[in-house]
Formats: structure tokens, sequence, C-alpha cells
């Protein structure tokens, strides 16, 4: 065996160990779902169920951890992605110092760890306004960091805008009201989809801020946390096998919509030189 | 600012602006200077607020010196997220630099789809799901005993090593994205020249592919130590009493010592922690910080 071919198949070795430790984990884990154990592992095996579903179904607290979640990931759609997009129409139209220290700020909480921007909002709301932890403190504290992700998306978008076209515009006697309505944010719409995506899954999915300025609400990630440490069964498991497979499709789905638009700019730039 | 009047016109310059004021101001700038401020005052009754009492003092900080437990953890954390860093950082090396240069292209987007979809699933439930193979009764004693390696079950759980072998699996996406970004913008024609004249694949990587990967490799560093010493759910899930991370001292300061005085002041040890390791990676590398946020 030549030096080359057996490199090969050391680098072909070693990428499927990769690939086996990126999902092996994750598929013992949905497996132990259908395990009739009580404690959720799939040594022994115990028999087939899908008992450990109905066991979800019936579980109240699931369901309303559930629409806590959907109405934080909510609330932070509409906060966040408004903040996001006017962070980026403004950067967009700034040159030098003032773009780089409100760039540097703006995604600053993206390089904070998650307990912090918990810990600081759950301080300053209660000190300057009362205001203790809950809800309204949950959505707060998540958009701070969720509305850079979104100011990303909108920013990437922005960079391949004709700018022409709102010249064209102004100069035909369209207000800067109508501008925007009819060019800008048509324009913007395919980000608006992804940012509001985004910043739902980032919500739904955040623990370690949330965890400090949920006062006495209970998202599902607190629930499954709390679920693990303290009366841990297969029906944690079924949770957990349900939302990856929901993950999955969404991950699948953005990552089809993401590389068809970079196709059609890559052909709009190909047609364009 | 002219130009940005111009072009948005005076009414939605005005509401872009409150928009980009409210979010710095209200949600980034101010709570972080309150945390500050709030770290530097003792915890007191609200009938002594304002009071002869109610002054500026280090004490809060002193604590982390003078309490053993909680400095030994705080050096726990940082030693062993700088380990699960550099461990992600040896294990993804290889596969970055694979998916770079040397993957044909065809294959590409489905080895790329296969990294992206772990990524998007939850950390709670990646952790969760290192916590059903390193249970007692899990998947990992069964098989150490069935091969014979162990006589019985051993405790994995509740340790050290089983949350830093859970921060590596959980947060490894972070370091593959930017090593792959940066070794993918190097010329291939620079690697087969090496070779050409006469370099080792070693000397190659060392001399050729590292050099060019530097911003990559901070970039990784960063996001990967950043996540692992302001991991919560991860030593909560993994771990137990006898490996408590620093986060979970910062908790407990709040939600059952009830000092928040205390938490906010070992919260911005931990922030400047973070800050620290930022600026080292930036300048070791040489680096922006629009490098980072990408």
């Amino acid at each position: 065996m030549t030096a080359d071919r057996l490199r090969r198949l050391l680098t072909g070795s070693y990428l499927v160990i990769f690939f086996a430790y990126l999902f092996l984990p994750l598929l013992v884990m949905s497996a132990a779902t259908f395990n009739s154990s009580r404690f959720p592992t799939i040594t022994p095996w115990m028999g087939f169920t899908l008992g450990w579903f109905s066991a979800l179904w019936a579980d109240q607290r699931m369901w309303s951890a559930l629409g806590t979640s959907l109405i934080v990931g909510a609330g932070v759609i509409l906060v966040s992605v408004p903040l996001g997009l006017a962070a980026a129409l403004l950067l967009d139209r700034l040159h030098s110092r003032a773009k780089t220290f409100l760039y540097a700020l703006a995604v600053s909480p993206l390089l904070t760890p998650g307990v912090i921007v918990g810990i600081s909002t759950l301080v300053f709301w209660r000190e300057w306004f009362g205001v203790t932890g809950g809800l309204f403190l949950t959505i707060v504290a998540q958009s701070s960091f969720i509305a850079a992700y979104a100011m990303l998306l909108f920013s990437a978008r922005l960079q391949r805008f004709d700018l022409t076209l709102e010249e064209a515009a102004l100069d035909l006697g369209a207000t800067h009201g109508q501008v925007f309505r009819r060019i800008t944010l048509p324009y913007l719409t395919p980000s608006i989809l992804s940012a509001s995506l985004l910043a739902f899954l980032q919500s739904f999915e955040n623990y370690n801020t949330t965890l400090f300025v949920r006062g006495l609400e209970t998202t599902l990630t607190v629930y499954i946390a709390s679920k693990v440490r303290t009366g841990l069964t297969p029906a944690v498991n079924a949770l957990s096998l349900i939302l990856i497979a929901l993950t999955v499709l969404g991950a699948v789905a953005y990552e089809i919509l993401r590389r068809r638009e970079a196709r059609q700019a890559a052909g709009a730039a190909g047609a364009e030189g | 600012m002219t130009e940005v009047i111009r072009r948005y016109g005076p009414v939605l310059t005005g509401l872009i602006l409150l928009a980009v004021a409210l979010w710095l101001a209200l949600l980034v700038v101010l709570p972080q200077i309150m945390m500050v401020d709030f770290s530097f005052r003792p915890s007191l009754p609200p009938s002594k607020l304002g009071g002869p009492e109610d002054v500026y003092t280090i004490k809060n900080y002193a604590t982390l010196w003078t309490n053993q437990i909680h400095l030994a953890i705080f050096i726990k954390t940082i030693w062993a997220s700088a380990l699960v860093t550099a461990v992600t950082l040896a294990v993804c090396y290889p596969v970055a630099f694979y998916l770079a240069q040397v993957a044909p292209k065809r294959r590409l987007p489905l080895l790329m789809l296969m990294l992206i979809v772990p990524f998007w699933i939850n950390e709670l439930l990646r952790t969760f799901s290192w916590y059903i193979i390193l249970a007692f009764n899990g998947l990992l004693n069964s098989l150490l005993v069935g091969l014979g390696i162990f006589d019985e079950p051993q405790r994995m759980l509740g340790g050290d090593v089983g949350v830093i072998v859970g921060m590596v699996y959980v947060y490894i996406l972070f370091m593959v994205f930017p090593l792959y970004n940066a070794i993918e913008s190097l010329d291939r024609n620079q690697i087969e020249a090496a070779r050409d004249l006469g370099a080792g694949w070693l000397r190659i990587h060392w001399r050729v592919v590292l050099p060019h990967a530097k911003p990559g490799i901070a970039v990784g560093c960063i996001m990967t130590f950043m996540l692992a010493a302001g991991s919560y759910a991860v030593p909560a899930l993994l771990g137990g009493p006898q490996s408590r991370w620093f986060t979970e001292v910062i908790y407990n300061w709040f939600f059952e010592g009830g000092n928040w005085n205390q938490g906010a002041a070992y919260a911005f040890i931990l922030l400047v922690l973070c800050i620290g390791v930022i600026l080292t990676a930036m300048k070791l590398f040489r680096v922006g910080l629009t490098d980072i946020a990408k």
C-alpha cells in the first residue's frame, strides 16, 4: 500500500468516526424513547413501546411550558426583528468611526456569556423600573442579543442592494415613506422571514439567559432541564425526539432556501458581469 | 448622518434612530453599567438603602479571594474551558481541512448539511444525549462492562470529566465552521507549490495552512471558550455538587444566597475573563471584531 492510499484511508476513517460521534448520541437518545424501561437507556432493551409519547401527551406541565415558549418566541420576534432591521438600515448608511463603534456595540451581546445578559437585565429592570423576572423580562433579555443576529442577516442582504432603485424612485418624486414601503421593504422580505425564523429558534432553545429572568415562568427548555434533574423518564426522550425531528426539517428547509437564494445572487452577479 | 436623512427622510430616520437608541441603551449598555455599579455596592435591606452604609466598596470582589472553594471553582472553570477549547480545535482541524481542501466538490453540500443539522439542535438536548450515554446504567457503562474493560459500572455523571466530555460535544460545531471558512479561502496552489518544493505534509500544515487559518482559529477559540466558561446547561445536567461551575456559583448567589450584589460582582469577573480572552486572541492572531461576528 502506498503512503498516499494509507493517508486517504486514515482521513476517511477519521471522518466516519467524527460524523458517528456527532450523530450517535442523538440516535441513542432517540432510540431510548421506544424502550419500555422506566429509565431512559437502550441497555438493556426491555421491549418496544410507544407509551412514552402518550405519557408526554398527558403531561399538563409540558403543555403549559410549550405555551410559554411560544409566547416568548412570538414576543422576541416582534421586538428583535424591527430592532435588528433599524440597526442594519442605519449602519448601511454610516461610514468610518461611527459605524465601527455602533457595530461593536451592537454585536457585543453575542460575545457576552448568556448568563451575564440575563443577570444584567434582571438587575437593571428591578433597580430602575421595579420590574421583576417574568415573561416581559425574558422577552427583553433574549431580544437584546437576538436583535444582533437579525441585524447581521439584514446587513448581509443590504450589501447586495441596488441603491440606484431608491435613487430613481426619489428622483421620480416618490416620498421617503413610499420608497421604504414599495422598494426597500419588499427587497428585505426574505430576510425578514429568515430573521423571524432564526429569532424564534434562538428564543425557543435559550436556556442560560432565560434561567435568570424567567421569574416563576417555565419555558420548554427550563422544563426539560428540571425533568432531567428530578423525575427523568423516557417521556423526556420522546419530547427531545419530536423537537429534533422538527429542527432537522426546519434546518433542511432553511438550507435549501439559503442555497437557492445564494445561487440566484450568483446568477444575477454573473448576468451583470 | 446627513446621508442617512437624505436616504430615509426625517420621519423614518427618527424612527430608526429611536429604535437603535432604545436597543443599545435600554437592552445593552445600561444593564451592563447597572450590573457593574451594583457589584460595587453592599447588599443592604431596603431600609438602609441610601443610608450611611450605602457606599461603594470592593468587598464583593474580595469575597472571591477569601472564599477558597469559589476561587478553586473559578480557576477550574478557566482551565477546563481552555481544555475544552484545545480539544475541540484538535478534533476539528482535520475535519475542517478535509472539507475545505480535499473533499470532492459534489460531496460537499451533503457533508456541510450533516454538520449544519446537529448545529441547529438545541444545546440542552445535545447535552441530554450525553446524559443518557454516561448514566450509571447507560450505554457506555454497558459497553465497557460487556467488553470486560470494567468489572462493574462506574459513576461517570456528577464529575468534571463528564462535564468536559459533554462540553466538547456541545460546542464542537462553533469551532468547525470558523476553521472551515478560514481554510477554504486558501489557494490550493499554495499547498501544491509547497509539496513540489519538497515539503512534507507536517511542514505544509505548519508553515502554510495553519498561518492562513489564524483568523478562523481565533474566532473558533473565542466562541468555544466563551460558551464553555459561560455554560450553565452542561454542568447543571452532567455535573454534580462536586463539579460545580462558576456560573452555578453565580446562580446560587442570586437565587439561593439572595445576595444579588455579590452575584453581580462574580458575573462581572466572568465577563472580564471573557473580554480578556477575546482581546488576547485578537492580538495573538491579529484579527478584528468584524472577523468575529460573522
